[in-house]
């Protein structure tokens, strides 16, 4: 039994593999759909941008009041909106932008593809030689590829913004002064290695949200299986993707 | 003589221990039409789906106009797609496109580049007057009764002008009088287009209509070949319960 589920595992590893490869042989090739690209990216980009948004708000207020009491405890207030903007652009906020895209855009690919696939909508397109993959993986793929740092470098200045309300709420900081505290904080080692990741966590959603949905089983069970897995599959390479980040920017002495 | 434009030779496709085709063989000549008839789960709708590659067989040769469709690469492929139209059972329309969007989809994709807009849209409105829907062009597939959206599958089979059509179940699902007027369309079409197809099916009305020969599908094996009319009067018990 652990044997066929290991069986399984591997098999499923390695078929999303494939998948990814084929994405990148199919990007160099002639005849791109330009506007399929452009509507995706519109799609995961901008309908995604008011759940992403008020998520970094509320992420920054929240956690500028919740750290508040321990640092007054060791009288380092004054850190405080270094210490938040820290927190937010080399984790928080590109791992939550992640996570929130990979419950949106992940379940919508997984869903929107697996229902083409039940109702041989892919099929029609293989038989009418007109490559659905072209048409409908790589446009995602990129999209969520391109989007996704964009987002979450809005992410980071929207939850930096809810970081200077929250100061305020007990205290009085200057919006000259916290912005110049969050800068003096930030170095060039904090933003780029969390800007590099969103690349990745954008691809690993976009390949798993398309791969789960493109190779659906037949019937509804089949895309609603279909579309929850891809949002598990996907949360979890983000968390797995953050990790292995983590290691080589410690490893590059960027920390 | 007319030339083969499909040959299927010694076919073999299982799904685990389940044999659907076994060994079998077919011709469909230039200009003929062909009815597959065969009870439900007896390997036809296989059979048109291994003719044009959507599902790999075991074991076999299929020669689809003069192109080993197991052998040839994928742009291959694709480009003789292009010149065998589907027409899918579930008539599978792109539920997110007008039915303009959808005719212009395969269209875009195989004319050269720089197509003119023009061109395309006397191409859309001459198919949807072929199929009598010309008013339909900006609709989505979801306002269409069934009798109309399997026309506006026609057409999107159409579009691209094939060669060759093969026809999964046409008439399944509609009304007898809808079935009837989708089996003189399918008649219609063949004689304008000049097509040669294959029309998958259990429904006798639409077979006497449509084909000139009939294969009957039974055990995965070509049962009996003939026409429609010499079958009719078989005495074989296995073709009589088809008839009865």
């Amino acid at each position: 039994m652990a044997s066929q589920s290991n069986t399984k595992f591997l098999t499923e590893t390695g078929d999303t593999a494939r998948f990814a490869v084929r994405f990148f042989k199919e990007l160099f090739k002639q005849h791109q759909e330009v506007d399929e690209f452009l509507r995706q990216c519109f799609w995961v980009g901008y309908k995604s941008l008011p759940l992403v948004v008020t998520t970094a708000f509320i992420m920054g207020l929240v956690l500028t009041i919740q750290s508040r009491p321990t640092l007054v405890e060791f009288g380092a207030e004054s850190l405080l909106p270094a210490m938040v903007a820290v927190s937010l652009v080399r984790e928080i906020s590109p791992v939550i932008t992640a996570l929130i895209c990979a419950g949106k855009i992940g379940s919508g690919m997984g869903a929107e593809l697996g229902s083409m696939r039940v109702t041989e909508q892919i099929d029609a397109m293989d038989v009418s030689g007109t490559n659905p993959f072209r048409y409908l993986i790589v446009t995602r793929i990129l999209a969520t590829t391109l989007m996704l740092p964009i987002l979450s470098s809005l992410s980071n200045a929207v939850s930096l913004y809810g970081g200077y309300l929250g100061v305020n709420i007990r205290g009085e900081v200057s919006w000259h002064l916290y912005w110049t505290q969050v800068f003096n904080a930030l170095s060039f080692g904090d933003v780029l290695p969390s800007l590099i990741k969103t690349f990745f966590f954008g691809f690993a959603i976009g390949v798993i949200g398309c791969y789960k949905g493109y190779n659906s089983k037949k019937g509804t069970e089949g895309v609603g299986r279909s579309a929850n897995s891809a949002v598990v599959v996907a949360s979890l390479l983000v968390f797995i993707i953050d990790l292995i980040a983590v290691q080589i920017t410690d490893l590059l002495g960027l920390t | 003589m007319n030339k083969a434009v499909i040959k299927v030779n010694k076919l073999n496709k299982s799904f685990g221990d389940n044999h659907v085709l076994r060994d079998l063989n077919l011709t469909l000549l230039n200009g003929e039409t062909l009815a597959v008839l065969g009870k439900s789960g007896s390997g036809k709708s296989v059979l048109i789906k291994c003719i044009i590659s959507l599902i790999e067989p075991d074991d076999g040769k299929v020669i689809v106009l003069d192109n080993d469709v197991n052998e040839i690469n994928q742009d291959e492929l694709d480009i003789l797609r292009a010149r065998v139209g589907f027409l899918f059972q579930s008539n599978a329309l792109y539920d997110s496109m007008t039915v303009r969007e959808n005719l212009e989809f395969p269209l875009r994709r195989h004319w050269e580049k720089g197509m003119r807009e023009t061109k395309a849209e006397a191409a859309v409105q001459e198919v949807l007057e072929d199929v009598g829907l010309a008013h339909t062009v900006d609709m989505m597939p979801e306002e269409l009764s069934g009798g109309m959206r399997k026309r506006i599958a026609l057409a999107r089979t159409l579009i691209l002008r094939p060669s060759i059509i093969l026809y999964d179940e046409p008439t399944t699902g509609l009304d007898p009088v809808t079935a009837r007027e989708i089996s003189e369309l399918i008649v219609e079409v063949q004689k304008k287009y000049n097509t040669s197809s294959i029309v998958i099916s259990h429904d006798m009305h639409c077979i006497n209509t449509t084909a000139n020969r009939v294969v009957m599908l039974i055990d995965g094996r070509c049962y009996a070949e003939d026409t429609y009319e010499n079958l009719q009067l078989s005495m074989d018990p296995r073709i009589r319960e088809f008839f009865e």
